[in-house]
């Protein structure tokens, strides 16, 4: 089990031996505990104040995303709007985290959201099959920072982790962080290729040594993406770093959370595995499109006592 | 980061739904009807508040039960063909799902214990329990015991207060299915649900004196283990009283099953998945206020990660949360009675006394009821006796051990043997283990998980005899 000092931990970056040594030294995931204890959270009634709370929350956490082939500076400037304002009929709504784009349309959000607080993050490595040659994924990291990028958010080479080649995806990180310079790294495992939760708990353990400063569940383009399960383990994981190290790493599930229900479980499990600490958008984010809007309908309906319909929140 | 307290603001499961009349009589041939004795109060263990008067049945009253079960048994039920008996068992199941929202409310205010547990686990388990045995009451033949398999009669049993509804399912499905009728009594602190039951028997349409109903206290439970017309006892409860029915019926045809106390042991070691283990742990002793007998009320640790384990366990015990049971995000509620409580309090006691360090979390009490915090207890040896004692409440015991052979050695060192849990990543030492424990129910990787397909019961002074699954059956048919 673990009793890492910060000594021991530089040590297991070592040499390829000895970092398979340490990640296959974690304690493992008991997968049907580890279902039971997300379902058991699952079943937290969050309501009135609180509710009030954790919507509000769960906007801020938002890194509203578009990550399509058909992505157009038109419909990224749209989005920006909206980040900046998701509800234009009350201005006293948060506004989100950050947009979310790939590189090419940086320049774009950041040209609209400009020094609104939001944020852009921009995908990047070759996203999102990292399948590309190492300088290809780097003048794509560089790309997206030299176009303003405040967070990047890359994937790693899950061919080389489920090959057990653990320092080359340790060293590509390391890369990626340095090419990163002063934005903050994401680092997305796509963990519906790695599929096992012992895996995803090596691969939070990877990821944080060679210093992300996010650990993000998936890209969105499989299936499944984000589940309440492997976000327990990733949560169980950037607290117990925290306890080695004392360092803090975020946590990023994205893809599939739709509705205001999901993320406030989500931010239950936050705050009782984690910790409370872990309850704001520096260390804990939403990786959605369609779930903003169901966060403001139900933002309205608590506010009014009435619902809307879908047709009173904006499209964009 | 004084905004980011994320204060779960009050859920509370409404009590409308319930309707606790003022007294209550007792289910004798299919109605309801006065005792011949006094009457005894049923308190609310979270508020103290009294929810109504429950008759306490008599020696005449018990007489009266017996001779309506006879009669049902002897003219309706044993000549009934097994489909049919069936189809009355599979018309309650359901109705306990369709009323599933009023059993569980009941069952948190008679008992306090969890809304999400009375909700989750008591009366969907108790169901599931009326399905599976329904399903077995055209099949006996084909269940083990000879081809033809006959009912014993009249069953007296006898059940616990910590999972009211739920023991009185494991106890009545079974003895149906099989043909007997019964005479049921509850535990005089959680009679309400059981009541309510009888209900539900008259909204199935169950014929009278199938299920019979009697509220009392252990002079009721006497005289109906006791009743010379009852032909089998099953008792769940404490050892000391399964000891009192033993010798009672020993001389006698009766046919007995005794589910009694345990001391368990949840075995950790050096390689367990660590957070599941945790979780285990912590539902292995404060599920249900650690009112289970099979609760892990032993935590046996390998030495090596005992530190780590602990330092684990109280950080998720800090987050466990101690108050009303009808809140929905309550995980532990009130000691069942005042009588429990002090049981508690002076064994804890007795642990300090004898040097074990005690811990709990910082939580705060409500001032009425009764409660007690999750705690535990580290620097146990086995000479402890809160390492020996079965304490029925929401205490740990930790002990440490260094190699397996050790654990086997103190998890089988105790006249309990109801259950034991193992945690380790690795399949061949969970065999290893599991052969050597002399427990009735060994978990691996998991904890206090039950199945209505599943056998349960003891090892020695954990009683004789299986509940659950084609074993159950046996215990009801000759």
């Amino acid at each position: 089990m673990m009793s890492s000092t910060a000594s021991s931990l530089a040590d297991a970056t070592s040499s390829d031996a000895a970092l398979r040594r340490f990640l296959h030294g974690l304690p493992g995931v008991d997968q049907v505990g580890a279902e039971q204890r997300a379902a058991g959270l699952s079943t937290r009634s969050i309501k009135t104040t609180a509710k009030e709370f954790a919507i509000d929350l769960a906007i801020r956490m938002v890194d509203l995303t578009t990550l399509e082939g058909q992505d157009t500076p038109g419909k990224v400037r749209a989005l920006s709007a909206k980040a900046m304002r998701p509800d234009p009929a009350d201005p006293g709504c948060p506004q989100v985290a950050a947009v979310c784009v790939y590189p090419d349309l940086v320049q774009v959000a950041k040209q609209v959201l400009g020094d609104s607080g939001v944020k852009v993050a921009s995908v990047a490595t070759a996203f999102p099959s990292g399948r590309a040659a190492m300088s290809v994924k780097l003048a794509d990291v560089r790309t997206a920072v030299d176009a303003g990028a405040d967070e990047v958010d890359m994937v790693i080479d899950r061919g080389a982790f489920l090959s057990g080649r653990y320092l080359e995806v340790f060293e590509e990180i390391v890369a990626v962080k340095q090419e990163s310079g002063p934005a903050h790294l994401k680092v997305i495992f796509e963990t519906g290729e790695l599929q096992t939760y012992d895996n995803v708990r090596r691969a939070s353990w990877l990821a944080m040594l060679a210093g992300a400063d996010f650990i993000k569940t998936s890209t969105g383009k499989v299936q499944p993406a984000a589940t309440m399960p492997v976000t327990l383990v990733m949560l169980e994981a950037v607290r117990d770093f925290r306890e080695a190290t004392g360092q803090m790493v975020g946590v990023k599930p994205a893809g599939g959370i739709r509705s205001s229900k999901e993320a406030i479980r989500y931010l239950v499990m936050v705050n009782e595995v984690a910790g409370p600490d872990w309850l704001d958008p520096d260390w804990f984010r939403f990786g959605a499109s369609s779930l903003l809007n169901d966060l403001l309908m139900q933002r309205t309906k608590a506010k009014t006592g009435r619902y809307s319909g879908p047709d009173y929140f904006t499209l964009d | 980061m004084a905004d980011n307290v994320f204060d779960y603001a009050p859920a509370p499961e409404s009590r409308a739904i319930v309707d606790i009349k003022s007294s209550y009589g007792l289910f004798i041939g299919g109605e309801f009807v006065d005792g011949h004795g006094k009457s005894f109060k049923t308190v609310n263990p979270a508020t103290e508040e009294v929810l109504a008067d429950v008759a306490e049945a008599d020696g005449a009253d018990v007489d009266a039960a017996v001779k309506a079960a006879r009669r049902a048994y002897t003219r309706v039920w044993s000549r009934m063909s097994g489909a049919e008996r069936g189809k009355y068992l599979f018309r309650i199941a359901r109705i306990l799902q369709e009323r599933s929202r009023e059993l569980a409310v009941l069952e948190s205010i008679d008992n306090g214990k969890p809304i999400r547990e009375s909700r989750d686990v008591d009366v969907p388990t108790a169901a599931a329990h009326f399905f599976y045995y329904a399903g077995w009451a055209d099949k006996l033949g084909y269940a083990g015991y000879g081809d033809n398999p006959q009912p014993l009669g009249v069953a007296g049993q006898v059940i616990p207060w910590n999972f009211p509804l739920l023991m009185l399912s494991w106890k009545i499905a079974p003895a149906l299915a099989c043909g007997n009728t019964v005479v049921l009594k509850p535990a005089e602190t959680t009679p309400l649900t059981a009541l309510l039951f009888a209900e539900i028997c008259q909204q199935a349409d169950l014929p009278p004196g199938v299920v019979n109903i009697l509220t009392g206290a252990g002079d009721t439970g006497r005289a109906l283990v006791g009743h010379p017309d009852v032909d089998k006892v099953a008792f769940t409860g404490s050892t000391e009283v399964g000891r009192a029915i033993a010798r009672a019926v020993a001389g006698s045809d009766k046919k007995v099953t005794l589910e009694l106390g345990g001391k368990a042991a949840n075995i950790v070691f050096d390689d367990a998945p660590v957070d599941q283990a945790v979780e285990g742990i912590v539902n292995g002793i404060f599920f249900n206020q650690g009112h289970v007998c099979c609760a892990g009320s032993r935590l046996l640790v390998q030495e090596s990660v005992a530190d780590e384990v602990l330092h684990r366990l109280k950080r998720r015990m800090a987050t466990l949360r101690v108050g009303d049971p009808l809140d929905k995000n309550t995980d532990i509620g009130a000691i069942n009675s005042a009588e429990q409580l002090a049981k508690i309090r002076e064994l804890s006691q007795i642990g300090e006394a004898e040097g074990a360090g005690r811990w709990s979390p910082a939580c705060e009490l409500p001032d009425h009821g009764y409660w007690f915090p999750p705690t535990l207890f580290t620097g146990v040896s086995q000479a402890h006796r809160i390492a020996r004692e079965e304490i029925f409440g929401p205490v740990l015991s930790v002990i440490t051990f260094r190699t397996p052979a050790e654990a086997v050695e103190k998890a089988n060192n105790t006249p309990y043997g109801l259950s034991a849990g193992i945690w380790t990543d690795k399949g061949s030492r969970i065999l290893w283990m599991a052969s050597r424990l002399r427990a009735g129910v060994v978990w691996s990787n998991t904890f206090n998980r039950f199945d209505p397909a599943s056998p349960f019961g003891g090892y020695k002074e954990s009683g004789y005899g299986r509940e659950g699954g084609r074993h159950g059956l046996e215990g009801y048919l000759r």
